[in-house]
C-alpha cells in the first residue's frame, strides 16, 4: 500500500473519531498529543484501529511516541511494518 | 445562612427600586433561605434577604442596622468568631440589639471600616448600605465559599447571591460571555471576575468593592493564599518547628475550627462522610465537640468503581453515628442534571455535582440544615494527584532523557504499570509535554489546561472568533509578585485554590449543591487560621515523596481506622458521559444535542458535536464501563450538554421566575414613604 493511501485512511479515521468534521484537516507533522487532538485513551483507540485496519500487531517496544505522534510518523512506521 | 440580593441607584435619575421587583429577586433565590424574607428600601436602594435560620433563631432577622440606622446589612454566611468580636466591639462602646453574627458585622464595619473583613473568620457574601452617604459595600470571604454576583449599567447596580436574582429584573440583558466559556473549557470553570454571562461579574473571593455616589468605586483584595518564600539560606522552607510539633498544632487548630462550626449554630449540625480521610477526621472531631446523637450522610454509587460504601460504614460505626446514605445510579444523574445546572449557573465538565445535589436533598429531608464536610484538605495539604504529578514532572525535567525518572508515574497511576506496554510510552509523552517549562508559572497545571483546551475545537466559528478577538483573562496574569519564589508545590497549590477550589469545588460541588436544598456547608479546613497555618508549612510536611497529606495522616493515626488512612486516594468522581448514553436516557439529552437546538444556541459546531455524540452512543450502553470513553470525549460531552442546558434555562427561558417562587416579606423596612433622613 502506498504511503499516500495509508495517510488517507488514517486521516479519515482521525476525522471520524477525533476531529468530527470531514473538512477539517491535520498537518502531516502536527503532534497529535501536543495539539490535544488525542489523549492517552485516544491513543489506544488509534492503535487498535491501526492494528485492525492494516492487519498488524505491534510489539511493546514499538509503542513509543516516536512512531505515533503525527500522521507522517505513523505513515512511515506502517509502511515499514507492511514492507512497503 | 441565606441568600441576598439588591438594587442600588447611584444616579438620582432612576426610580426607586420597586417592591414587586425586590420580591421577585428574593423569590428567585428562596431555596437559599426559605425561613424568612426581609427587605430594606429607601429612595436609592433596595436590599433583600432570604433567611435560613441557623444562628439566633429569634432575633436574627435581616435586614439589620447599626444604632442610628444609618448602616444596613444583608448577609449570607457565618462569621464564626462573632462572639469574640462582639466582646471587643462592646468594649469600644457599641450596643447590640440581637445575638446574631449579622449585627457584629455592622458594628465591625463602623469600628474598623474596610479593615474589618480581615478580622472575620468565616464564610460570607454581604452588602452594607450607608444610606446617608449613599455608599454600597460588597464583600466575599477569603475562598469565595459564599457566592456574590454584580452587574452595573447606567448608574444602577444589581447584586445577588446567584445570577438568577439579577436576571429577575427583566431589564437586565441575558447573554452568554464567550470569555467565560473559554475559561470553562480551559480551567474547568470561569474565574472571577469573569462569569459565563455578559455584563455579570462574579465578585472575586476575599474582595471588598465599594460603590459611592457619582459613580466612584474602588476594590480591594484583603487576602490571598501566601506561602514561604524560598531563600538561599532556608533550603526552600522555614523549618522552625519539627514535624511532630506541627502535627500537634494543626490537630489543635483543626479541632478548634471544627468545634466552632459544631457549636456556633442554634440547630443541630451533621457531617458528610465520603469514606476518605478528610471527612472522616472532621466527622470525628465534630463528634468530640458535642454530646448526643451524631448524624452522618454519605453517597454510594451503583457503579462499583466510584463506590466507597465499605469505608463509609467503617467510619460510621467508629463514630457510632446515626448514618444515612443514598445510592446514586447513572439514570439519577441524567434525571436531575438540568436542575443541577440551574443551580451551578455555569457549565461543568464533570457530573460530580449531581450526586451532591441528591445528598443535600437527603440531609434536608432528614430535617438537617447544616453539615460539616472535609472540603479544602486536598488543596491545603496537597492531596490531589495534580500535585504529585507536578512533582514527578519537575523531577523528570531535570533529566528529560531519563528512562528511570518517569517510571515514578507507575506509582502514581498504577493502571499504567498494570496495563501492557500499550499506551504507556504514549501516556508518558503526554506528561512530557512542556517539560522544558519547569520552573515557569503554570507548569503544574499545564497538562490539565492543555487537555481541557483541546475541547474548544467543538466551539462554533462564531464563539471561536469572539474569544480570539476578546482578551480572555488568565489567572497567570495576576499572580502575586513573590509567586515564583515559592516552592513548586506552593505554586501549584495557589493555582489549584484560585482556579478550581473557589470556582468549582466549593461552588459547583459545594455551596450551590448544598443551598439548592437549603443546607449550609461548613468547612473546617477552610478556617482562616487553619489555612494560614497549612500554607506556612514546609512542602515536605504535606507531600513527602509521593505520600500526600502526610501531616494529616499523622493526625488521623489512632483516630480513624487504618484502612481508611492507608487506602490509596480515590478522587471523588461520578459516572460522567455514560450517564446520558443509556437507552432510556431522558428526552432532553437528545433534544439538546440535536442539530436544531445546537444550531439555534450557536455555541458549538453542530457537525462536530453530532459526530462526538454518535461516537459516544456507539460505545456507551447501560453496562458500558466509563473507560470506554476517553477523558476528552467524556469532558466534551458533559461540558457541551451542560452549556446547552444553561443556555436554554437562562437565556432562552428566564429561570428567575420559577413557579411557586413568589414570596411575601416577613420583615419590611420601607423608608420610601417615611420622611427621609
Amino acid at each position: 500500500m502506498l504511503q499516500e493511501e495509508i495517510g488517507k485512511q488514517i486521516m479519515q479515521f482521525m476525522r471520524k473519531n477525533f476531529l468530527f468534521d470531514e473538512k477539517k484537516t491535520l498537518g502531516e507533522n502536527e503532534s497529535l498529543i501536543a495539539s490535544g487532538v488525542i489523549d492517552s485513551t485516544g491513543i489506544l483507540e488509534l492503535i487498535s484501529f491501526l492494528e485492525q485496519n492494516f492487519n498488524l500487531k505491534f510489539e511493546d517496544h514499538e509503542l513509543v511516541a516516536e512512531n505515533f505522534d503525527s500522521i507522517e510518523q505513523i505513515k512511515k512506521f506502517i509502511s515499514k511494518k507492511t514492507g512497503n | 445562612m441565606c441568600g441576598i440580593a439588591g438594587i442600588v441607584n447611584l444616579s438620582p435619575a432612576h426610580d426607586p427600586p420597586s417592591l414587586p421587583l425586590l420580591r421577585a429577586m428574593a423569590g428567585s433565590i428562596r431555596h437559599r433561605g426559605p425561613d424568612e424574607f426581609g427587605v430594606y428600601r429607601d429612595r436609592y436602594a433596595g436590599l433583600v434577604n432570604t433567611r435560613l435560620s441557623i444562628v439566633d433563631l429569634s432575633t436574627g432577622q435581616q435586614p439589620i442596622a447599626n444604632e442610628d440606622e444609618s448602616l444596613w446589612i444583608v448577609f449570607n454566611g457565618e462569621i464564626f468568631n462573632f462572639v469574640e468580636l462582639r466582646v471587643e466591639l462592646e468594649s469600644h462602646g457599641h450596643h447590640f440589639r440581637t445575638h446574631s453574627d449579622t449585627e457584629v458585622i455592622v458594628h465591625a464595619y463602623e469600628q474598623w471600616g474596610d479593615d474589618c473583613f480581615s478580622r472575620f473568620n468565616g464564610q460570607w457574601a454581604l452588602a452594607l448600605w450607608e444610606c446617608h452617604k449613599r455608599r454600597l459595600i460588597l464583600s466575599r470571604d477569603r475562598i469565595g465559599v459564599r457566592p456574590l454576583y454584580v452587574s452595573e449599567k447606567n448608574g444602577k447596580i444589581w447584586f445577588g447571591s446567584e445570577v438568577k436574582a439579577i436576571f429577575a429584573d427583566p431589564s437586565v440583558e441575558r447573554r452568554i460571555d464567550p470569555r467565560g466559556l473559554d475559561q470553562t473549557f480551559t480551567y474547568w470553570s470561569s474565574v472571577a471576575p469573569v462569569s459565563v454571562f455578559s455584563g455579570v461579574e462574579e465578585l472575586p473571593p476575599a474582595s471588598i468593592r465599594v460603590y459611592e455616589k457619582e459613580g466612584k468605586k474602588y476594590e480591594k483584595i484583603f487576602w490571598r493564599p501566601s506561602y514561604p518564600v524560598i531563600t538561599a539560606g532556608n533550603g526552600g522552607t522555614r523549618k522552625r518547628m519539627s514535624m511532630n510539633e506541627a502535627t500537634e498544632i494543626l490537630r489543635e487548630k483543626l479541632m478548634y475550627a471544627t468545634k466552632l462550626r459544631m457549636l456556633r449554630a442554634d440547630v443541630p449540625v451533621g457531617s458528610y462522610l465520603s469514606g476518605g480521610i478528610d471527612s472522616s477526621l472532621i466527622a470525628w472531631m465534630g463528634r468530640q465537640a458535642k454530646e448526643g446523637t451524631f448524624r452522618t450522610f454519605s453517597i454510594r454509587f451503583e457503579d462499583s468503581e466510584y463506590d466507597e460504601t465499605r469505608f463509609q460504614q467503617l467510619m460510621a460505626s467508629r463514630l457510632d453515628s446515626s448514618h444515612s446514605d443514598i445510592v446514586v445510579k447513572r439514570k439519577d444523574i441524567a434525571r436531575i442534571f438540568p436542575e443541577v445546572i440551574a443551580h451551578t449557573e455555569r457549565p461543568v465538565l464533570r457530573t460530580a455535582p449531581a450526586p451532591l445535589f441528591l445528598l443535600s436533598s437527603l440531609v434536608h429531608d432528614s430535617g438537617f440544615k447544616c453539615v460539616l464536610t472535609g472540603e479544602g484538605a486536598d488543596e491545603m495539604l496537597a492531596g490531589y494527584d495534580i500535585f504529585r504529578e507536578a512533582k514527578i514532572r519537575h523531577f523528570w525535567s531535570k533529566q528529560p532523557g531519563s528512562k528511570i525518572r518517569p517510571m515514578l508515574f507507575d506509582r502514581l497511576y498504577p493502571y499504567l504499570a498494570r496495563s501492557p506496554q500499550q499506551g504507556k510510552g504514549m501516556a508518558l509523552q503526554f506528561w512530557k509535554r512542556g517539560l522544558e517549562r519547569a520552573g515557569l508559572p503554570g507548569f503544574s497545571h499545564e497538562p490539565r489546561w492543555t487537555t481541557t483546551s483541546s475541547l474548544k475545537r467543538f466551539f462554533s466559528d462564531e464563539i471561536r472568533s469572539a474569544v480570539s478577538s476578546e482578551n480572555v483573562p488568565s489567572p497567570l496574569e495576576s499572580l502575586p509578585a513573590e509567586f515564583s519564589r515559592w516552592d513548586p508545590l506552593a505554586q501549584a497549590q495557589f493555582l489549584e485554590v484560585v482556579t478550581l477550589l473557589s470556582t468549582y469545588i466549593i461552588s459547583s460541588q459545594g455551596d450551590r449543591m448544598l443551598m439548592a436544598n437549603s443546607v449550609e456547608g461548613r468547612f473546617p479546613f477552610l478556617d482562616s487560621d487553619v489555612m494560614e497555618f497549612c500554607n506556612q508549612l514546609p512542602a515536605e510536611y504535606k507531600l513527602i515523596g509521593l505520600d500526600e497529606k502526610h501531616i494529616l495522616k499523622k493526625i488521623a493515626k489512632g483516630i480513624i481506622p487504618d484502612e481508611i488512612i492507608n487506602r490509596p486516594k480515590q478522587p471523588y468522581r461520578a459516572p460522567d458521559a455514560v450517564s446520558f448514553l443509556v437507552p432510556d436516557a431522558p428526552e432532553y439529552v437528545g433534544q439538546q444535542l440535536s442539530e436544531n437546538v445546537l444550531a439555534k444556541t450557536g455555541i458549538f459546531d453542530v457537525k462536530a458535536v453530532r459526530g462526538l455524540y454518535e461516537k459516544c452512543r456507539a460505545l456507551g450502553s447501560e453496562t458500558a464501563r466509563e473507560g470506554v470513553l476517553s477523558n476528552s470525549d467524556n469532558m466534551a460531552l458533559v461540558g457541551i450538554l451542560s452549556t446547552q442546558l444553561l443556555h436554554t434555562q437562562f437565556i432562552d427561558q428566564n429561570i428567575s421566575h420559577p413557579p411557586g417562587g413568589e414570596i411575601e416579606f416577613t420583615t419590611t423596612v420601607d423608608r420610601l414613604s417615611a420622611p427621609s433622613h
